[in-house]
This record gives C-alpha cells, sequence and structure tokens, in this order.
C-alpha cells in the first residue's frame, strides 16, 4: 500500500539535466540540454539588462533618476565589496568579479522563473572554479619569482627537503574543486528539496512552498554567489600581495 | 555470482542515510559561528555589519564537508553506481 504511494509520487519528481537533442560534432555525441536553455535565459535578461543600461547611461545626467540609480547603485556596491577584499588590486580585478557575481546571482535565483539554475550542473560552476584558479595562478607567476614560489610550496620544511610540496600541490588543487563544488551542491540541494516538496505533496503544495523559495533560491543563491566571489577575491590578494 | 537488484538498492539507501549523517560537523560548527558573532555583536553593536558578513562567509565555508556528504548521498540514490 505504501509501496504504491511511493512510486506514483516518485514518477512526478523531476530534478535531472535533461537532453533536449544531439548533433555530432566531430565524430562526438553533443547534447544539447535544458542547462543550455536555463543558460540562454539568464544570458537574454543580462544582456537585456546591459543594453537598457548603456542607453540610460548615454545619455546620463547629473542627477541620477530611475533606471540610471539602479545601475549606479549596482556597479557601486560592486566596487565597493571588492575594494574593500582587495584593496589596491581591486582596479585590476573589478571587472571580472563583478561580471561574475552578477552572472551567479541571476543564474541561482533563475529558479524562481521556473528555469533549473544552471548553477545546479556541474559543467557550470568547474569552468567558474577552473577560472579562479587560472587567475590566482597567473597573479602568483606575475608577482613571484620562481624561487619563491618553490619557497612558499615546501613552507614549514627548509627548501631542500621538498616532502610538504606534494601536500601543497594537493591543497591548490583542491581550490577549484572545493569553490565549484560547494555552489554546485547548494544550488543542487536547493533544486533537490524544491522538486521533492513539489513532487511528493502534489496539490497539498500550492503557496506555501513560496516561504522555501526565498529560503533555497533568494537567500542561499545570493550567500554562495557571495561566498564564491569573496573566496576568489581573498586568494587572488594573497597571490598579488602589496604589489 | 548472482546480483540481486533490490538488495543493491536498498543497500544504497542505508548508504546514503549514512552519508547524510555528515550533516552533523557543519551543524555544530555553524551554531558555534552564529553564537560566537551573537556574542560579538552584543559586546560591539557599531561592527554588526562587519560581523554579518564575517560569520556568514565562514558558515559557507564550514558547511562545505556536509555539503560532500550530501553529494554522496545524492549519488548513491538517483545515479545508482553500484548496479552493475
Amino acid at each position: 500500500m505504501g509501496h504504491g504511494l511511493l512510486l506514483s509520487a516518485a514518477e512526478n519528481i523531476d530534478f535531472m539535466v535533461h537532453g533536449i537533442f544531439k548533433y555530432k560534432f566531430f565524430g562526438h555525441e553533443v547534447w544539447i540540454t535544458t542547462t543550455h536553455v536555463s543558460i540562454l535565459f539568464v544570458m537574454l535578461i543580462l544582456i537585456g539588462f546591459a543594453i537598457a543600461a548603456n542607453i540610460t547611461m548615454r545619455k546620463a545626467t547629473e542627477v541620477p533618476g530611475g533606471f540610471q540609480n539602479v545601475v549606479e547603485l549596482i556597479v557601486e556596491k560592486l566596487d565597493g565589496m571588492v575594494e574593500g577584499t582587495m584593496g589596491k588590486a581591486a582596479p585590476r580585478y573589478r571587472n571580472y568579479i563583478g561580471t561574475v557575481f552578477i552572472f551567479i546571482l541571476f543564474s541561482n535565483i533563475s529558479g524562481l522563473l521556473g528555469l533549473r539554475p544552471p548553477t545546479a550542473d556541474y559543467g557550470v560552476t568547474l569552468p567558474l572554479g577552473l577560472l579562479t584558479f587560472i587567475l590566482i595562478h597567473f597573479a602568483q607567476f606575475k608577482y613571484h619569482s620562481l624561487k619563491e614560489i618553490w619557497v612558499g610550496m615546501c613552507s614549514p620544511l627548509p627548501p631542500w627537503l621538498p616532502i610538504w610540496f606534494v601536500v601543497s600541490l594537493i591543497g591548490e588543487i583542491a581550490v577549484p574543486i572545493s569553490l565549484s563544488l560547494r555552489l554546485f551542491a547548494n544550488i543542487l540541494s536547493g533544486t533537490v528539496m524544491m522538486a521533492l516538496i513539489y513532487g511528493l505533496l502534489g496539490w497539498i503544495a500550492t503557496a506555501w512552498p513560496a516561504a522555501l523559495h526565498v529560503y533555497f533560491d533568494l537567500f542561499s543563491g545570493a550567500i554562495q554567489t557571495y561566498v564564491f566571489c569573496m573566496l576568489t577575491m581573498t586568494y587572488i590578494s594573497d597571490q598579488v600581495g602589496d604589489n | 555470482m548472482e546480483f540481486n537488484t533490490n538488495f543493491i538498492l536498498g543497500c544504497s539507501a542505508i548508504g546514503a542515510g549514512l552519508a547524510v549523517i555528515a550533516g552533523i560537523g557543519p551543524g555544530i560548527g555553524q551554531g558555534n559561528a552564529a553564537g560566537q558573532a551573537a556574542a560579538a555583536v552584543g559586546r560591539n553593536p557599531g561592527a554588526k555589519g562587519d560581523i554579518m558578513s564575517t560569520m556568514l562567509l565562514g558558515q559557507a565555508v564550514a558547511e562545505t564537508t556536509g555539503l560532500y556528504g550530501l553529494l554522496i548521498a545524492m549519488l548513491l540514490l538517483f545515479v545508482k553506481p553500484l548496479l552493475p
């Protein structure tokens, strides 16, 4: 009896990535999935916003009003966040951090529009983590000599005894993996829980899951966006140092 | 050797349940961080904004270990890697 209930309810639960169509790309099978569609919607929203902001800022007035106010507020807040963490290195990195912040934020809260959040797909968060990894090590090789890096990697032990080097290397490789998995698992857990609530409760879940959407999509999404950008900035400014 | 699908699925469910026990650690850690932050706000109410952002950042980092357990549980339940 309980078995039948579980089975019938389990068919309604749907939070996986689905393929929409596939095509051959140099002999490989490539799928266009629901993640691509969600990312397309997010990009359309962001591009529309960017075009509107560009048109507004072309004829910007001394005393801002309406939409110009909103754009200036967003830019000022993002700049303030980057400057508060990175100090003197901020002007070089605020474009990248601002872009990533807005993209991840809109991806996370796109669950409110009925889309499957793109960041609930590991194929989206891993490249973000790898970008951070590349930025960290670009800054490292730009501002430190090879000898300094070697001494730093063998740090608690003297540099002629590179036993600790392996541990440091694993620690460095763990950075992008933990960054991307943190974002992915947070958003995925929100998506799965919302799908379970909608799927298992059926018509009982009519109005009150809105409160859960506020937590899982808005609150959790905003916090994880902030954490991702904050950690990226901290790692990079560790390498940039006082230069 | 004969594989019994139901047996494997049941063991996967038990494993998933055991994996999410990992949530205990982040629970304790986040509660500790929130308590310390509350004490800090009590001592210095002017620094509430800084304390809040530092607390949220630390809590989100502490949450990672629990999320790894959750990921393992989801892999066991929905991807079913143990089925032949």
